[in-house]
């Protein structure tokens, strides 16, 4: 407030601040999930029924893969389907919801940022997917006697640059989403290939040298394999270092994982639409 | 034209030079505003009006700092309200022209939010008592009246007690009882300094509440001034019936232009009195009953209609009525 203002201020509140944006928009938010019943339904209930699939098909490419690790593989697999559920999937349902009620052309008219707006409706899938991860990852390997994690802090990094992947790539996929009905289609390339490229299905080792090599290169796997280098030592396709050996295993992941990110941000600020279509 | 103007010389608020802005580029090109002029004091309140299509809330949006324009330079309390969002933002207030309000929270949640991205915001309750929605404030914003969502809408305006208020089309919607509301609400801000610039399509509105105003028409601004300098020259309108035989021929008028439609007749002047004196006096010299006689001074319709034909005729908008970006109607609805 530079110039005197001639309305009244007898009663000021406080000054808006970044961090009291982000929590006000991610209430909103999160009151909103807690009312959908069909998007809290994907959010919470389908990737915790889909882990059961995970196992049955992990069990059977260990038959013919002696040596394959079905527990390690399947909290890191459940961990990660549950962050592309409750992040990614969840997330671009929400930014088409949003746009479409002019919820975020409303808010571009006041003080929150742009990158508040996206942020702050992020929130609540992020605090769900994380607790969500966290429960499954703790409690499987404790459940599971799964070995102490080689290189947190790699998995610390692994786990930032695949939710900021998620949020660039749900902001953009709501781009090309009219209404939060067919989100469950257009999401459905980059589900899959999370799913089935990033090594959450099928571990990459098990694929043949070449599609592996291909599967390396898609957009989510690099952070995928960060977490998993963190996690155990190895991404798979050699054998288990210790915390400084980690940091060479992760490398070309931390690359390929960047230019994603990167790729993924440009896109999400060229494509992104504010309000729907006219 | 700027001698009525309430606000001091140099203290204007709002300032625009030359504003346009294109949608679409190549083919689809559509040039929704063409060169617009503005210039809005502070505690002045300033409405905007034109037909559907005029480029009205184009023009409001870059304003607000929505949109950068295509050219041409807007200033908002001296600064750029689009390069300089994060200074000029929490010094006004704005309402769209529709929705923006998530279908399933309540009132008071949507205040709740609003309250936490405004600086100096008041208390929910009272921005919701202002606009006589305190006893629905627990009521979720799909359940809202279309005018009660409006009324939301002007109260989260005002949560952060704005120097410049900016409201497209705020009494759309509303019963006549809740807009003579709003305009009481409107003009109370007013008296109390806060600058407000409004569209309408009602004229009444703009004839109740603006100090100044300017009439748009295919993205220009077609005439500008108070209400009283809009409709200074424009004709008076007399008209009324003649009986099936009349026997005497109509009157000469000085300074008239009658037109005769059958039995129907339209006079328009621009001295009023006199030419309804000529043609009384007529009418009873004559023993003549003039059927439906109706006289009335230039209102701001008529002037608005006739500036709107005027302009029509003169500067056709290039492009086909198809290419304008369609508004949408459903306000906040539920998803």
């Amino acid at each position: 407030m530079t110039t005197a203002a001639p309305a009244p201020a007898t009663v000021t509140g406080p000054q808006s601040t970044t961090a009291g944006r982000l929590l006000a928009l991610g209430r909103a938010e999160a009151t909103l999930l807690l009312r959908n019943r069909a998007a809290l339904f994907t959010a919470v209930v389908l990737p915790v029924v889909l882990i059961s699939t995970l196992h049955g098909l992990l069990k059977k490419q260990s038959e013919d893969n002696p040596g394959l690790d079905v527990h390690s593989l399947l909290v890191y697999g459940s961990v990660g389907m549950v962050l592309a559920f409750v992040v990614y999937y969840n997330l671009t349902a929400a930014y088409v919801g949003r746009r479409g009620e002019l919820v975020l052309k409303r808010l571009r008219t006041g003080e929150a940022r742009d990158l508040e707006i996206l942020l702050g409706t992020a929130v609540p899938s992020l605090v769900l997917g994380l607790f969500m991860a966290a429960l499954i990852g703790i409690g499987g390997s404790l459940g599971l006697h799964l070995a102490v994690p080689v290189n947190p802090v790699l998995m610390l990094v692994g786990l930032l640059m695949l939710l900021a992947t998620m949020i660039a790539l749900a902001a953009l996929s709501s781009a090309f989403t009219k209404t939060v009905e067919s989100a469950g289609i257009t999401t459905l390339p980059v589900m899959l290939v999370m799913q089935f490229g990033s090594g959450l299905y099928f571990p990459l080792e098990v694929m043949p040298s070449q599609l592996a090599d291909v599967c390396r290169l898609l957009p989510t796997t690099p952070a995928f394999q960060l977490i998993r280098v963190g996690w155990f030592g190895t991404d798979g396709s050699a054998a288990a270092t210790d915390f400084l050996g980690s940091w060479g295993a992760a490398a070309p992941h931390l690359v390929t994982g960047a230019v994603w990110l990167g790729l993924a941000v440009w896109g999400a600020v060229r494509y992104f639409r504010w309000e729907p279509r006219r | 034209m700027e001698t009525s103007k309430p606000g001091r010389p140099g203290d204007s608020v709002i300032e625009v030079t030359d504003l346009h802005r294109h949608y679409g580029t190549g083919a689809t090109e559509y040039h929704a505003v063409r060169g617009v002029d503005l210039t809005v004091g502070r505690g002045e309140l300033f409405a905007l009006l034109g037909t559907n299509g005029a480029g009205k809330t184009s023009t409001l949006e870059v304003i607000e700092g929505l949109a950068a324009p295509s050219g041409g330079t807007v200033r908002v309390l001296g600064h750029d309200p689009f390069e300089e969002r994060a200074t000029v933002r929490p010094r006004i207030g704005v309402m769209l022209q529709e929705g923006g309000f998530p279908g399933e929270l309540t009132a008071a949640e949507t205040g709740r939010a609003w309250a936490g991205v405004t600086s100096g915001a008041r208390p929910v309750a009272e921005a919701l008592e202002l606009v006589g929605l305190g006893h629905r404030a627990g009521v979720r914003v799909k359940q809202l009246s279309g005018g009660e969502r409006r009324r939301l809408d002007l109260a989260m305006a005002l949560l952060g007690r704005p120097e410049v208020l900016f409201l497209d089309e705020p009494s759309t919607g509303l019963d006549p009882e809740a807009r003579t509301a709003v305009w009481r609400l409107v003009r109370e801000l007013r008296a109390q300094g806060t600058t407000v610039l409004l569209t309408t399509h009602y004229l009444e509105e703009a004839e109740e509440l603006a100090d100044r105003l300017a009439i748009m028409h295919g993205g220009r601004v077609v005439t500008t001034g108070t209400v009283a300098e809009v409709i200074a020259g424009r004709p008076s309108r007399i008209t009324f019936e003649l009986p099936e035989f009349t026997g005497a021929a109509l009157p000469v008028l000085p300074g008239a232009e009658v037109t005769v439609d059958g039995r129907k007749v339209t006079v328009q002047s621009t001295g009023l009195q006199d030419t309804l004196t000529d043609l009384l006096g007529w009418a009873r010299h004559h023993g003549i009953a003039l059927g439906a006689l109706d006289a009335r001074s230039a209102s701001l319709e008529e002037a608005f209609l006739a500036i709107a034909s005027e302009a029509a005729h003169q500067a056709p908008p290039q492009t086909p009525a198809a290419a304008r970006p369609a508004r949408r109607r459903l306000i906040g609805s539920a998803r």
